[in-house]
């Protein structure tokens, strides 16, 4: 690509490239969709337990995830990714996979806190240790709570990560 | 005893005519408040069996404390109500303490009163928030969880940490208040009542909020008290009990405050009282502030119980064990007194109690809590049947049930 009827492209980004004056950007299919998705993962709220205070409070005012197109949905239907917020009981397990088994392809799972991460203290016979051992964990976040900051910058390694897919997005149709 | 039906509008009655049918909210809903699954059995948009099941959170908090010394313990007290963590920390403690026959100096006491109330303010500004968002306000919401973050700040100044504090200890509290701690609580303090006004601005009169909270979820003070409803639920319905006025802890005997009581016992009652309580905390906060005393902040007849670096402990070089490149602590109170003890606080959602059976050998052989979110749950079915699935919401919000101190 270097010149289309005698205008300069602007290179905006690494491969994607601006016409000056018209409303268009040319570039790989997989870079321009990939932007798209990463800018706006809509996260299912699967708030168990104290993680869940603070993915609100990571929604609420002062951390405000709009800024990030991340909007919570309550239904895995809508959903890009499921933030499991919390300790993952037993009881609990088959409606986290029946949850996760909703969402559309493709989907995303981040793993917010030690009990979702590992088990955290709650080494007992009715914890799971860790939700990866129901279902595929894309983030792991640590943290007893972690900080609303820490869950923005683990979906901000989230979106680094679709950002750097090759079509994943396909497997939708 | 009778089912609530809403004063406000005429419930239809169900048709049985065979269309009914069985609805399961949850466990993964938005507006359960966690992990609450309620079986509804319905007859269009009317109620009529109503069963909430629990458990969906249990992890196993008695079980581990078993197995833990009283000291260890506190951690887990966090994660019961993490909403209000520091009360949990506070009644935990102060239920240890008489359990073990440690007192508390008079400093420390004033600083978990602080502590306490400041979780107080947390709790009924989450509740607001998530109450009112499940009724359809969604300003209030934002305008809570900008207030909560000034004390979720002001907690991390005092222990480092936003919602799991383990910030008081069996004998005293961890770290002294800094001069700037308490210029910020006083900063906080100044501004809290106006931006209760805000609040009520928004919702006090508000129609929608009022269509949907006056007489809805009417509970009389013999039905509140028979199911065992405790804190704003049971004050909501005009019963004066209060567990920092009844049986004062800490330092409630020291400050003056007033216990808001309702009169209708119906959601806006309930929601009046919380309203109320949040400007009394303030009062409590201020009296707090002004009277708080010198002296230490913990006790030195608990030795084995505090953190090494804040006690009174003898460190010695441990020639037996390890060599002599390690120190050990020494523990001179080895013996723990053999028997029973129940105490309860008053915490946001009502009263928690601990209950611990002790067979002396510095693990409790059982730690029971009494929790008021699974109190409350029960009352869910007095509260729902008979009335509308929409109302179920704004039942469910005006309990103030935390699932993580429900199924312990």
């Amino acid at each position: 690509m270097g010149k289309i009827k005698d205008v300069d492209l602007v290179e905006i980004d690494d491969g994607v490239k601006m016409i000056p004056g018209a409303n268009a950007v040319l570039g790989p299919l997989n870079k321009i969709v990939n932007w798209g998705r990463a800018g706006s993962i809509w996260p299912m709220t699967f708030g168990l337990a104290c993680c869940a205070i603070e993915m609100m409070d990571a929604g609420a005012s002062t951390n405000d995830l709009d800024r990030f197109g991340i909007i919570f949905r309550a239904s895995p239907r809508q959903a890009d990714c499921m933030i499991v917020a919390g300790t993952l009981t037993k009881k609990m397990a088959p409606v986290l996979r029946r949850v996760y088994d909703q969402m559309p392809e493709p989907r995303y799972v981040l793993a917010m806190g030690s009990c979702a991460c590992s088990g955290g203290v709650f080494d007992t016979y009715s914890v799971t240790q860790g939700v990866d051992t129901i279902v595929p964990v894309d983030v792991y976040i640590p943290g007893c709570p972690p900080r609303p900051e820490a869950l923005i910058e683990g979906l901000l390694k989230l979106q680094k990560k679709i950002m750097g897919e090759e079509f994943r997005w396909s497997q939708w149709r | 005893m009778t089912r609530p039906i809403s004063k406000t509008i005429n419930v239809p009655v169900a048709d049985g005519d065979g269309d009914r049918y069985t609805l399961r909210m949850g466990p993964q809903h938005p507006a359960t408040h966690g992990v609450l699954r309620v079986d509804l059995e319905l007859d269009g948009e009317t109620i009529l069996k109503c069963t909430p099941h629990v458990g969906y959170l249990h992890r196993g908090f008695e079980k581990l404390a078993e197995h833990r010394t009283y000291a260890q313990s506190l951690i887990l007290t966090d994660r019961l109500d993490y909403i209000a963590a520091m009360s949990n920390n506070v009644g935990y403690c102060v239920a240890v303490e008489k359990l073990l026959g440690v007192s508390c100096p008079m400093r420390a006491k004033y600083i978990r009163t602080i502590v306490g109330e400041m979780s107080r303010l947390c709790s009924h500004l989450l509740w607001l928030a998530t109450h009112a968002l499940d009724i359809g306000a969604m300003t209030v919401f934002l305008y809570c969880f900008r207030e909560r973050e000034i004390l979720l700040d002001l907690f991390e100044k005092l222990c480092g940490a936003r919602l799991t504090f383990s910030y008081t200890r069996i004998g005293g509290v961890r770290q002294d208040v800094t001069a700037d701690f308490m210029s910020e609580l006083q900063r906080f303090v100044d501004i809290f009542p106006s931006k209760v006004s805000d609040y009520e601005t928004l919702i006090d009169t508000n129609r929608i909020w009022l269509k949907r909270t006056v007489g809805i979820g009417v509970l009389s003070a013999d039905e509140a008290l028979s199911l065992g409803l405790t804190g704003a639920c049971l004050r909501g319905s005009g019963v004066d009990y209060d567990i920092r006025k009844h049986r004062p802890y800490d330092a409630y005997d020291q400050v003056d405050f007033e216990v808001p009581i309702g009169a209708d016992g119906d959601i806006y009652a309930r929601y009046r009282c919380r309203m109320e309580e949040m400007l009394q905390s303030n009062k409590i906060l201020q009296q707090c502030i002004d009277q708080l005393p010198p002296g230490p902040i913990f006790n030195d007849d608990a030795p084995d119980l505090v953190m090494p670096m804040q006690g009174e402990r003898k460190i010695e070089a441990d020639t037996t064990t390890y060599g002599s490149g390690l120190i050990k602590f020494i523990d001179e109170h080895g013996s723990h007194p053999v028997g029973d003890v129940y105490v309860s606080t008053e915490v946001p959602k009502g009263e928690l109690g601990f209950y611990f059976i002790s067979d002396g050998s510095g693990h409790p052989y059982r730690m029971h809590i009494r929790s008021p979110s699974f109190i409350h749950i029960g009352a869910i079915p007095y509260l729902a049947e008979g009335g509308f699935i929409a109302d179920l919401i704004a039942n469910i919000g005006t309990l103030d049930v935390v699932l993580g101190e429900c199924d312990r």
